[in-house]
């Protein structure tokens, strides 16, 4: 317990030091954000606009606009994951390109799913298990015997009949 | 002029449509075979006069003659001669066209090759392939008519989209429609086969070759769009789980189900009803997927081909896909297996576990692909599912078939022991492994690469040894190794073109996991003079310059050298393309391509204000010409599997002269 306390207090430290830093951060901040960490973020945004285009190649003026505000609060310190759930909050889980699991899609695209491959797979095994028993009352055909070297398969020994020919 | 001819003949095309239609089933019900071939003429017949409306709308694009809305939509004055002829397939209505003209086509050349061995079928085949014709003729004629006037005749026409102005984009819309097309002829056959009650495996034997065909071709299509998006779109990437492209991507996934399980049916005649239901499932698709690029249903990059037709499609799919499911029905008893599933160990079982695999790829493509609608009709919001997405749900189950695809080929029909596999795979899983630690010795690091790379490598080692398992088998004979090598290969077309495929696809695939895994990228400002290093390469920037091209046309094209360890090897010149009168902008990137890496650059932006700097986005894409190569091998496989055999009995006239040559 003392030692949680004492690591806020820390904490609390911390914060208080940052906070009278902050304003000689933001000047002295000498590397502006680089393109390649705005691209970062833009690659999982599509803007409603232009759908199936990520923000990142999108050539329009709308989107130029989105991934300078991306830069903006990448400047501002925030977080990646920050910024997407910002665009999904203003523009709907339809921008993002991984669609948080969450009402609609939490349903088609991971419930639906499970359930889908778990009645695929009964509906599979069922299959397979309904096939092994005849059906017809002809026993299966067995393939021709081969030339009694396993090695050789049914091809093989069919290729080299054919050139016996 | 041109539009009343036009008009008419898509007209008389459409009601002779219909009368093949209604005269083929008169005749099949009343046995008169007068009926059934008056009603093949006038299916026939639809196709000179479809060639003939297609012919007039391309002399109408050629001439620009702008008092038809369509010439004015797609083509203007300036446009190069070839590509006012492409401007046939550029948009909505011309496309249209162009669907039924191949559709004729194909119906006309089954018709007439088919007829005599297949005259029980043909009533059918004419009612099922002139429904769809019929279909298709019905837009074409009264929904998206390509002959409809403009009520100002305007100067000049818009121009076609720039996006469609690249080779790749003048022959990949093509190569898709044809494969779309193609499928028509499986799904009538099988149909016929239902209706007429001939519960034989003639149907599959007499469409092999056009399923095959129309498989190539959606093939083609989808790796010519690749290679389009790749060129043109300057994104980096040759696929984007794009709407559009999942459309045409969904027919083939089926079409590749169906090739497979077919062969089950024809060695131990099982699964026939499910191979019903995958001829169906494909010929859906096929419509759909011509709804979905047609329609902007679901909007894209393609949105160009935005229109109103959706309910005229989604109301035929129901219709042929009742009509499918009530002649499954009705025969469903003579669809039994009859045989029975003797192993889980054999090639049947094999084949059945490849289509539970293509079946769930194409379950989720299909989930994924129809997600904003699905949202949107729940929730009113819609929704979106990116490629990360894609990729992750979809990697398993593609490095599952990988797998399989190498070790399928090894099993026997009815019963392979496990024993027999072991042995087999032993040596190549050995091998792989080897390979795969060199890798990692070089470099490669993470466990995604490691296990594609082993499967890749494990799968194409074992299908180069079915090669020289063959060959040498032939070789024991006494042949030459070239001459065993490809005896082997004429001898057994659909095997050994299925092998090459199946080699194609695994250079394909490892081109595919280097790419995916390893691609870098870059984008930075840079003043004429600066330099950027990414891997091996630097890049210089040099200058920019502007000027006007053909047409509205305004380049601006930027300037690089390319260095590799110190030294020039190539300027590149990535540039902006701006078609003034639509006002839309298009990246062309430059690339140096070789074997293992493109290194490949984009310019994203310059203002004449600050003209001695601009913006770039470097792509450094590992193997990605494997994709391609891989692509070539493809094609290579299918035209084996798929070339005509010489017919049986000339063969054994032949005979006896290759002797005499011999002495």
């Amino acid at each position: 317990m003392t030692k949680l306390r004492k690591k806020s207090h820390f904490r609390w430290l911390f914060l208080a030091l940052l906070l009278a830093l902050l304003p000689a951060a933001v000047y002295a901040q000498a590397e502006p954000i680089t393109d390649d960490e705005v691209n970062e973020v833009a690659q999982d945004v599509y803007c409603p606009v232009c759908e199936s285009t990520p923000l990142d190649v999108c050539p329009t003026a709308a989107c130029a606009d989105w991934r300078e505000l991306i830069r903006t609060k990448l400047s501002e310190g925030q977080s990646r994951d920050e910024i997407l759930e910002y665009f999904a909050r203003q523009y709907g889980d339809g921008v993002l390109a991984n669609p948080p699991r969450r009402g609609a899609s939490l349903v088609i695209l991971w419930i639906l799913p499970l359930l889908l491959v778990l009645v695929g797979l009964l509906l599979f095994s069922r299959l397979l298990r309904g096939l092994r028993r005849p059906t017809a009352a002809a026993p299966p055909p067995r393939p021709k015997s081969t030339t009694g070297d396993p090695a050789l398969d049914d091809y093989i020994s069919r290729v080299e009949k054919e050139v016996d020919e | 002029m041109i539009a009343d001819i036009g008009y008419l003949t898509l007209l008389t095309a459409f009601f002779c449509a219909v009368y093949a239609v209604v005269a083929a089933a008169y005749g099949a019900r009343s046995g008169d075979d007068r009926w059934v071939r008056s009603a093949r003429n006038a299916l026939i017949a639809t196709f000179p006069l479809l060639l003939l409306a297609a012919g007039l709308v391309i002399t109408a694009l050629l001439t620009g003659d702008f008092s038809i809305a369509y010439v004015s939509q797609v083509s203007s004055r300036g446009m190069p001669t070839y590509l006012k002829v492409t401007a046939l397939w550029g948009g909505q209505a011309g496309s249209l066209l162009f669907w039924n003209v191949l559709l004729s086509a194909f119906t006309a050349a089954a018709m007439l090759s088919k007829w005599r061995q297949q005259k029980e079928l043909m009533p059918y085949v004419i009612i099922v392939s002139g429904m769809t014709q019929v279909f298709f003729l019905l837009v074409s004629t009264f929904l998206e008519d390509p002959f409809t006037r403009n009520l100002v005749i305007p100067a000049d026409g818009n121009g076609l989209n720039p996006l469609l102005r690249h080779p790749g984009m003048i022959i990949h819309p093509p190569m898709l429609y044809l494969g779309f097309v193609g499928f028509t002829i499986p799904f009538s056959f099988a149909m016929a086969a239902l209706m007429s009650n001939q519960m034989s495996d003639n149907w599959i034997h007499t469409t092999r070759r056009w399923t095959l065909v129309a498989w190539l071709f959606l093939g083609l299509g989808l790796i010519l769009g690749g290679r389009w998006a790749y060129d043109v779109l300057g994104w980096g990437g040759y696929w984007g789980w794009d709407p559009v492209e999942n459309a045409s991507f969904m027919p083939w996934l089926a079409g590749t189900a169906f090739l497979h399980s077919v062969m089950i049916q024809e060695k131990m005649r099982m699964f026939k009803m499910w191979n019903m239901f995958l001829v169906v499932l494909t010929y859906c698709l096929v419509i759909l997927g011509t709804f979905v690029v047609r329609s902007g249903v679901i909007s894209s990059v393609h949105a160009f081909a935005q229109s109103a037709i959706g309910p005229f499609f989604f109301g035929f799919i129901v219709i042929m896909f009742t009509f499918s499911a009530y002649w499954i029905t009705k025969r469903r008893d003579s669809l039994r297996s009859e045989n029975a599933l003797a192993s889980y160990l054999s090639r049947e079982a094999a084949f059945l576990y490849n289509n539970f695999l293509i079946i769930a790829i194409l379950g989720v493509v299909f989930l994924f692909t129809y997600y904003p609608i699905l949202s949107e009709l729940f929730t009113g919001e819609k929704g979106f599912v990116g490629p990360p997405v894609y990729e992750r749900a979809l990697a398993p189950l593609f490095a599952a078939l990988v797998l399989l695809m190498g070790v399928a080929p090894l099993t026997m029909w009815y019963r392979t022991s496990i024993q027999r596999l072991g042995r087999a795979v032993l040596w190549p899983a050995v091998g792989s492994t080897a390979f795969v630690v060199v890798l990692f010795i070089l470099g490669v690091r993470l466990w995604p690469a490691l296990l594609g790379f082993w499967l890749v490598s494990f799968s194409a080692v074992l299908t180069i040894l079915e090669f020289t398992k063959g060959t040498r088998a032939r070789m024991r004979k006494g042949e030459s190794p070239w001459t065993a090598f490809t005896t082997l290969m004429a001898r057994n077309r659909r095997r050994y073109g299925g092998y090459w495929i199946h080699m194609g696809v695994l250079i394909m695939a490892f081109g595919i996991v280097a790419d995916g895994i390893y691609q870098s990228e870059t984008q930075i400002r840079l003043q004429a003079g600066e330099s950027i290093t990414l891997g091996d390469f630097e890049m210089r920037f040099n200058s920019v310059s502007r000027f006007p091209g053909a047409d509205d046309l305004l380049i601006t094209k930027a300037d690089v050298d390319l260095f590799k360890n110190g030294k020039l090897v190539r300027t590149l010149t990535p540039q902006i393309e701006l078609y003034q009168r639509t006002g839309q902008p298009m990246t062309i990137p430059s690339a140096r391509s070789t074997i293992t890496e493109d290194f490949y650059v984009i310019l994203v932006n310059w203002e004449p204000t600050t003209a001695d700097a601009a913006t770039f986005r470097i792509f450094l894409n590992p193997l990605i010409n494997w994709i391609w190569t891989g692509g070539l091998v493809f094609v290579m496989g299918t035209l084996i599997a798929a070339w005509p055999e010489r017919e049986k009995v000339p063969v054994r006239a032949r005979r006896p002269a290759a002797a005499v040559a011999g002495d």
